[in-house]
C-alpha cells in the first residue's frame, strides 16, 4: 500500500495523545502488569460521559464495538460509580480523537482483547467523577454540604428530598471535575459483575444499527474495485469502456491497488467491474504455491531458527532421556471471513476527508488518509460505524480498506463508499498465516519431560509494518511465539529451547482472533497429549503434574474436566478431549464431548469451558464470548482452510471456505472463576484451546494423531 | 416496476436482473437487510416472500412479481415479534450484522412449524451463517419464541 506510515509518525502521534506508545495485539507481560489507569493525566469527564437535561446518560466509547460486547461493559463500569438508573443509558462510538487513545498502547484502536482491563479505571474514574460533579451541583443548590448528599439510580437525595440527575445536568456540567475520587469497593458492586444484555439488542434485531455498509447519504457513490488476483500485481493496462456502457456506472479510475468502478449503486459497480479489461502485470507472486511453502517449511524446521527462548542445554539434557517423542503440527493460511464485507465511505471536501467505516485502527487510519487525502491529520474525521465483525481484519497497520477507499474517493473526485464483495475478502489478504511447529522432548523414566526442542516456522504478522521496530525484538515477533515461549507446560522443563524462522511470502498476513494462539495451543496442548499417552498416564493427572506451581492453571484444568464428567463413560465411537491455553492474560480449559462416525464424521457435542479472567465484569457477555469463540476456533478444526497455486487463492465463498453453521454448534457450558488476578481478556482467547481438544478426543476414538488443521481423518 | 414491501406499494425503477437485495437497499434505502455472500450461501440478505423465507441476494427483482416482500423494518413495528423479543431475553446478539437474517429465517420457521424439533431448528437455520458464533442463543432464541408464541395463541 502507498500510505504505509513510518514509525516516526506513528510515535510522534502517539506522542500527541501523551500516552506513551506501546502498539500490537500482542500484550507483553510487562504491559499487564502495568496498572492502567488514567496515570498523569485525570481524564476529562466530559469527553466520556454526558448527562442530558432527559435523564439520559450517554456514554462515549473510544473503543469500537465489533461483538464483543463493549458497548455493555463499559458502560457498566460508568454506570457503576455514577449511580445513575440502567433505563436511561446510551452508548456512542467516540470521534478520532487523541483524548481517546488506548490507555495502554497510545493509539485508539479496539484489539488484543484489552478492551475492558484496560478501561476499567478509566471508565470508573469518569463515571465517579460525573457523580462528584453532580453531588456538587445538587449541594450549591441545596446549600447545603456534598458530604450530606447520597446518591441512586440517577437522583441525588438530602433527606426526603431529590433532585435528578437531568435536573442537575446544566449546573453539573460547570462545576470543576474533581482531582481524585475514590472508586467503590467490589463488594459494594450492584452493575459491574452482574450478567447484563446488551444495550445494542434493540437496534440490532430491528435491523436499525448501522453498520460501515448501511451508511448512505445524498450524492455518495458505490465502488467496486478489482484487484490483482496475485499478491504484489500491478495493473498494466485496462479498458473501462465496457465498465462505462453499464447503467449507473458514472466513472472508471485507477488507484494503486487496481482499478475501481465508480457507480450509483452496488449493482452497477459490480456489473460494470464484471466488464472490465484488464491486463496485470502478476509479478514474482505468481509461482507461490501453499502446498509447497509448507513443504519448504517443513526443511527449515529441521534446522534451528533464531533464538526465542532458551533455558539449559537441551541438547545435552535430550540425550540423558530415557525416551524421545517427535512431532509436527501445521495450520494453513485463514481468511476472517467478517460477516460484514469490508467497506469505507470517505467524502473528501474543503481540506477536510471524513470517513465513514467499521475499523478497529482509528488513529492509523486517521493518519494513513491524512497522507493520501492531502490534509493534515486533525482535518481528517472518523465517524465509527458498528462493525460487522472485526476478529482482527479491521485493524490492518497499512489501513488497506481505508487507504484504498480514500484512494478512490479522491481520483472519483466524489464521495465514495467503497464495497467489498465475498469473494474480494477471501482473496483480498492479510490472512492468519501457515505455520508449522516442530517439537522434539526428551523424557525421563516416568514419562516426564527434561528436554525441550521446539522450532516454529511461519511469517512474521509484524515484518514490514510500521510496528516492526517495536514489537520485533531481536528477530522474534511475539505474535509468532506467543503461546509457546510463555506456556506454563514449559517452565516445567528443565532445558528448553525455543527457535523461529519467519520465512518472507507473497500473501499478506494478520492477526486473526487469539492471532499466534491460533497454532500454539493446537501444538502445545497436542503434544502434551502426545506425551502423556507415551508416558502411559492420564492426560488429566500428567498436566496437573506439569502444573503443580500453576494453581489458576491446575483449577481452570479440574474445574473443565470436573463439569465436563471426565472419566465417565461416554456412548460408543465418543470421547473426550482436553485442552488448557493461557493468552490475553486469561486462562481457558475446554473439554470436548466428540464423536466419530462410520462415515469418519467429527462431531463436537458438548463443549465444557472453565475461564479464569481474574475479575469477570459481565459473565452474560463472557458466556456469550466463550461459545463464539469456540465456534470460532471451531470453523477452522473442521472447516477453513485457505490454499494458493500460482500464486491465486482457490477458495472464493463460504461453499468451498466454509465455516461453522448452527448444526454443528456444540453445547458449551461456561464456568467463570473469579481468581481475584489481575483482569485478562475474553474476546479472543477462547478460540485457542479448542483445536487440540477436539484432536486430543478424536486420538483416543480413532487411536489416529491429526496434526493438521482442518483435521482430516485418513 | 411495482413492489409490495412491508405492505406499501413502493415504484422502482431497476434492470430486471437486479437482485432484491439491492433495490431494497440501494433503491428504497432499507438497510437492514444485509449483503454477505452475494451467492445464497450465509442468509444475511433474507427476507419473506409471501411469508417464506427467500434469499434477496439471488432474487431478481423482476421474479418477485405482485408478491408480498417483509423486511426485517416491517416485521414488527418496534421490535416486537416473538422472535425479536425472544431475541433480546436471551441475549443473542454480539456483532448483529447477520442477525435481521437469522430472525427472518426463525420468523418464516415458526410460521410455518410453531413447535419445531432441535433438528428442524437447525435444519431450518443452517442457511444463516453467524462468525461471531451466536448459535447456542439463537437455537435458545427460537424454542422460547415457539413457546410464547404458542401460549399467546
Amino acid at each position: 500500500m502507498t500510505a504505509a506510515l513510518t514509525r516516526r509518525e506513528l510515535l510522534r502521534n502517539s506522542l500527541l495523545s501523551g500516552a506513551g506508545l506501546f502498539i500490537a495485539f500482542h500484550v507483553p507481560r510487562k504491559a499487564m502488569a502495568v496498572p492502567a489507569p488514567a496515570g498523569k493525566q485525570f481524564p476529562d469527564p466530559n469527553a466520556f460521559v454526558r448527562v442530558a437535561p432527559d435523564d439520559s446518560v450517554t456514554v462515549l466509547l473510544a473503543h469500537s464495538e465489533m461483538g464483543q460486547g463493549i458497548w455493555t461493559s463499559l458502560a457498566m463500569m460508568v454506570a457503576e460509580e455514577l449511580d445513575c438508573d440502567w433505563s436511561k443509558m446510551r452508548v456512542e462510538h467516540a470521534p478520532a480523537a487523541p483524548v481517546y487513545a488506548h490507555p495502554a498502547f497510545g493509539m485508539q484502536m479496539t484489539g488484543g482483547s484489552t478492551t475492558s482491563w484496560s478501561e476499567f479505571d478509566r471508565y470508573r474514574t469518569v463515571g465517579a467523577m460525573a457523580r462528584e460533579m453532580l453531588v456538587r451541583a445538587a449541594a450549591a443548590q441545596w446549600k447545603t454540604n456534598p458530604g450530606k448528599l447520597r446518591t441512586e439510580n440517577g437522583y441525588v437525595f438530602h433527606g426526603k428530598q431529590k433532585l435528578s440527575y437531568g435536573q442537575l445536568a446544566v449546573a453539573a456540567q460547570a462545576q470543576t471535575p474533581p482531582r481524585s475520587v475514590k472508586l467503590k469497593d467490589k463488594k459494594h458492586w450492584k452493575i459491574l459483575g452482574k450478567p447484563t444484555r446488551r444495550l445494542d439488542s434493540p437496534e440490532k434485531i430491528t435491523g436499525k444499527a448501522q453498520f460501515g455498509m448501511d451508511v448512505q447519504f445524498p450524492g455518495l457513490r458505490t465502488a467496486l474495485v478489482a484487484r490483482s488476483p496475485v499478491f504484489g500485481g500491478k495493473v498494466k493496462s485496462f479498458d473501462g469502456s465496457k465498465a462505462k456502457a453499464v447503467k449507473g456506472v458514472e466513472q472508471v479510475v485507477q488507484v494503486p491497488t487496481g482499478v475501481a468502478v465508480v457507480a450509483n449503486n452496488f449493482w452497477s459497480a459490480k456489473v460494470g467491474r464484471d466488464a472490465l479489461a484488464i491486463d496485470w502485470d502478476l509479478g514474482p507472486g505468481a509461482s507461490f504455491d501453499s502446498a509447497a511453502a509448507l513443504r519448504s517449511y517443513r526443511e527449515q524446521a529441521k534446522t534451528n531458527g533464531t533464538v526465542a527462548a532458551q533455558k539449559g542445554n537441551a541438547d545435552a539434557a535430550m540425550g540423558k532421556a530415557a525416551k524421545r517423542v517427535l512431532a509436527e503440527y501445521d495450520v494453513p493460511y485463514l481468511a476472517h471471513a467478517t460477516m460484514e464485507p469490508l467497506n469505507c465511505a470517505v467524502k473528501i471536501e474543503n481540506g477536510r476527508c471524513e470517513i465513514w467505516t467499521g475499523t478497529q485502527f482509528q488513529t492509523v487510519d486517521q493518519m494513513s488518509a491524512a497522507k493520501i487525502a492531502g490534509v493534515p491529520q486533525e482535518n481528517v474525521s472518523i465517524h465509527t460505524q458498528f462493525l460487522g465483525g472485526g476478529f482482527g481484519r479491521r485493524a490492518t497497520p497499512t489501513s488497506d480498506f481505508v487507504s484504498e477507499a480514500v484512494h478512490v474517493a479522491k481520483a472519483a473526485g466524489v464521495p465514495v463508499k467503497t464495497v467489498w464483495t465475498r469473494e474480494d475478502d477471501i482473496h483480498g489478504g492479510y490472512y492468519r498465516p501457515m505455520f508449522l511447529h516442530r517439537i522434539e522432548a526428551g523424557l525421563d523414566e516416568k514419562g516426564m519431560p527434561i528436554a525441550w526442542k521446539h522450532t516454529i516456522v511461519g511469517q512474521s504478522i509484524l515484518a514490514g509494518t510500521p510496528f516492526e521496530a517495536m514489537m520485533v525484538k531481536k528477530g522474534i515477533d511475539a505474535t509468532s511465539v506467543e503461546g509457546v515461549v510463555d506456556s506454563p507446560y514449559l517452565e516445567a522443563v528443565p532445558a528448553r529451547l525455543v527457535t523461529l524462522h519467519s520465512p518472507k511470502e507473497p500473501p499478506t498476513v494478520l492477526w486473526w482472533r487469539s492471532v499466534g494462539n491460533t497454532h500454539t495451543a493446537f501444538a502445545m496442548e497436542s503434544f502434551i497429549d502426545e506425551l502423556a499417552r507415551a508416558a502411559g498416564r492420564d492426560p488429566l493427572e500428567y498436566r496437573l503434574a506439569l502444573l503443580a506451581k500453576k494453581p489458576r492453571h491446575a483449577r481452570a484444568l479440574k474445574t473443565a474436566a470436573e463439569k465436563a464428567g471426565w472419566g465417565t463413560k461416554l456412548p460408543p465411537r465418543h470421547a473426550h478431549g482436553l485442552a488448557m491455553h493461557e493468552s490475553f492474560g486469561s486462562i481457558i480449559a475446554e473439554v470436548a464431548e466428540v464423536s466419530v462416525d462410520e462415515e469418519e464424521t467429527i462431531k463436537v457435542h458438548k463443549v465444557a469451558c472453565a475461564v479464569d479472567c481474574g475479575t469477570a465484569v459481565n459473565p452474560l457477555g463472557i458466556e456469550a464470548q466463550m461459545q463464539g469463540a469456540i465456534a470460532f476456533g471451531l470453523a477452522a478444526v473442521l472447516y477453513s482452510e485457505l490454499t494458493l497455486k500460482n500464486g491465486q487463492v482457490e477458495q472464493s465463498n463460504f461453499h468451498d471456505y466454509q465455516v461453522l453453521r448452527i448444526p454443528d454448534m456444540p453445547e458449551v457450558s461456561v464456568t467463570i472463576l473469579e481468581s481475584g488476578a489481575k483482569m485478562g481478556g475474553i474476546g479472543e482467547p477462547g478460540a485457542a484451546p479448542i483445536s487440540a481438544a477436539v484432536a486430543n478426543a478424536v486420538h483416543v476414538i480413532t487411536k489416529q494423531r491429526l496434526r493438521s488443521l482442518p483435521l482430516r481423518l485418513a | 416496476m411495482q413492489l409490495n414491501v412491508n405492505g406499501t406499494n413502493r415504484e422502482v425503477d431497476a434492470p430486471e436482473d437486479m437482485p432484491l437485495l439491492w433495490v431494497l437497499r440501494d433503491l428504497l434505502g432499507l438497510t437492514g437487510t444485509k449483503f454477505g455472500c452475494g451467492m445464497a450461501q450465509c442468509g444475511a440478505c433474507t427476507v419473506h416472500l409471501e411469508g417464506k423465507a427467500v434469499r434477496s441476494c439471488v432474487t431478481p427483482v423482476s421474479a418477485v412479481g405482485n408478491r408480498m416482500v417483509t423486511t426485517i423494518e416491517g416485521l414488527s413495528p418496534d421490535g416486537s415479534h416473538p422472535v425479536q423479543k425472544a431475541w433480546a431475553a436471551v441475549d443473542v446478539v454480539q456483532c448483529g450484522y447477520c442477525q435481521p437474517g437469522q430472525i427472518m429465517s426463525a420468523a418464516a420457521l415458526l410460521a410455518e412449524n410453531p413447535n419445531p424439533s432441535n433438528e428442524e431448528i437447525d435444519l431450518a437455520m443452517a442457511g444463516n451463517i453467524c462468525r461471531c458464533g451466536a448459535y447456542q442463543r439463537i437455537r435458545e432464541a427460537v424454542r422460547q419464541a415457539a413457546t410464547t408464541r404458542r401460549a399467546e395463541r
